[in-house]
């Protein structure tokens, strides 16, 4: 454990007893109470998860002209000011460095939410491709991050922190202040779940936890079940479902891809696009309770033809379910697969995502 | 009749001549939630230390072993559609299956109650 950051929440995870593991070169919390119980939560009222672990950069100046407008797949001066757009970093051959968040926090003024793990990799490659790598500021470190999910978060939050959040549509943000100190909160998430993200100082995100985990609606959840709840939905994890040498297009993911204008990988992509993807990525549903999982083999009719990149027990459909990886011919909705390692076999078939329908995500 | 640990973190208990077989609530904490058991089928004979049965939970899938060799004559089919059962009480009503024809004096490779609760504090 040696070599660990630690989020400012660590005295408070440990007095929930909460089981701790390294993730991304954090120590965090994989659960509380258990995984199911936690996931349940999210989905029929609030839970409470410790993200400060999570990188944010803050970008200061022109975007056109500053060069950071050809750093992503999607035009960054397309997002009005108050909104925030997913998308990607990638490498020269399309491969993803990274998935985020770019929230538009003024004309000249930007918030970048990046994974953990990729975080210090994702600044050194975003300030390499401006022109004044001076105006990219890391501000993980100041920055805490807590995210409220489920469907009475709204309600929750409106009570403890005012009613402006109450009308905030999904992927818009409001600047605001909460205890007394400067935040965003933003109506994000990764959950499937009517949800929201709050950046706030470091300084005051154990005053925030506290707060909110008072209200008997809330409890807290660990990455375990936020694993869970982002699978049910479909979302890629990085690291598992993309990577360097996976392209958005293979990934399925290209509406966050614009190709109409100009970012590094694109040439790839658009070659890539022109040939036809070797591999592609599909979703399964397992025909029992089995549960398939990362590096699992897929077979078609007994012949290799790909590899599961991400896959569980789902708790809302009872049965188990996955991403991975096949050749094109094995992708079509419906195919019959067998997933298999060493001596666990499970059949299943190919189907369309989300997997889990009934969130109150748009609500 | 006493129950008889192997170090996989499996449990035995001899009933009259038939041996129920579980894991123990050391291996159940430790898997967390538990999401599904591959029961073994009726009538297969195992060997003591062999794979015996199957089990998933939210985190790993594991495999089961025998804790004494036998045959298989009953399961635990409530496990199929709950296998929290397992998580609620692994060393009573999540057993997964009994054995017949088994040979007690296996027994003596096992650890009793004590010497499993020396060994688990060992680890």
């Amino acid at each position: 454990m040696e070599g660990l950051k630690a989020t400012p929440l660590q005295a408070h995870h440990e007095g929930l007893k909460a089981l701790m593991a390294p993730f991304g070169g954090w120590l965090m919390p994989i659960q509380y109470e258990g995984i199911l119980a936690e996931h349940r939560w999210c989905r029929e009222k609030a839970a409470l998860f410790d993200i400060c672990h999570m990188g944010e950069f803050r970008y200061r100046g022109d975007i056109q002209a500053g060069g950071l407008e050809d750093v992503f797949t999607f035009s960054v001066k397309g997002i009005p000011v108050g909104r925030s757009r997913y998308g990607f970093l990638l490498n020269a051959s399309g491969g993803v460095i990274d998935d985020l968040i770019v929230f538009r926090l003024a004309e000249d003024e930007v918030m970048i939410v990046v994974n953990a793990a990729t975080a210090p990799n994702d600044f050194k490659v975003i300030s390499s491709r401006l022109k004044n790598p001076a105006l990219l500021v890391d501000i993980s470190a100041q920055t805490g991050k807590l995210d409220l999910q489920g469907p009475l978060s709204r309600e929750v939050l409106v009570e403890h922190l005012g009613g402006d959040l109450g009308a905030l549509p999904f992927f818009k943000f409001i600047r605001t202040r909460v205890l007394g100190a400067d935040a965003i909160v933003s109506r994000t998430g990764y959950t499937g779940e009517l949800g929201y993200e709050i950046f706030l100082p470091s300084g005051k995100t154990a005053e925030l936890w506290e707060l909110l985990l008072k209200d008997p609606r809330v409890a807290p959840a660990g990455l375990g079940a936020r694993d869970l709840l982002r699978l049910e939905m479909g979302y890629s994890l990085y690291g598992n479902d993309i990577d360097e040498e996976t392209s958005p297009l293979a990934a399925g993911l290209t509406g966050f891809v614009n190709l109409d204008k100009e970012f590094i990988g694109k040439d790839a992509l658009l070659r890539e696009r022109e040939k036809g993807p070797e591999k592609v990525k599909i979703a399964f549903r397992v025909d029992s309770r089995r549960s398939p999982r990362h590096y699992y083999e897929i077979l078609q009719q007994g012949t290799p033809v790909g590899m599961v990149t991400s896959g569980a027990f789902s708790p809302m459909l009872s049965c188990g379910i996955g991403m991975g990886y096949v050749k094109p011919e094995a992708a079509a909705l419906g195919t019959r697969l067998t997933i298999k390692h060493e001596r666990v076999e499970m059949e299943a078939q190919v189907v369309e995502l989300p997997f889990y329908t009934g969130g109150s995500l748009r609500a | 009749m006493a129950k008889f640990f192997t170090k996989e973190h499996e449990w035995v208990e001899m009933d009259g001549a038939q041996a129920i077989v579980g894991i123990s609530e050391h291996a159940a904490h430790e898997l967390g939630d538990i999401t599904f058991v591959e029961l073994p089928k009726i009538g297969k004979s195992v060997k003591q230390f062999d794979t015996l049965a199957g089990i998933e939970s939210v985190k790993a899938a594991s495999d089961i072993y025998a804790p004494v060799s036998g045959k298989v004559v009953q399961v635990n089919d409530k496990l199929e559609d709950a296998p929290e059962l397992v998580n609620q009480g692994a060393e009573s009503e999540g057993w997964i299956c009994r054995l017949e024809g088994v040979d007690a004096s296996e027994l003596a490779a096992l650890l009793d109650a004590a010497a499993y609760a020396k060994y688990l504090e060992g680890l």
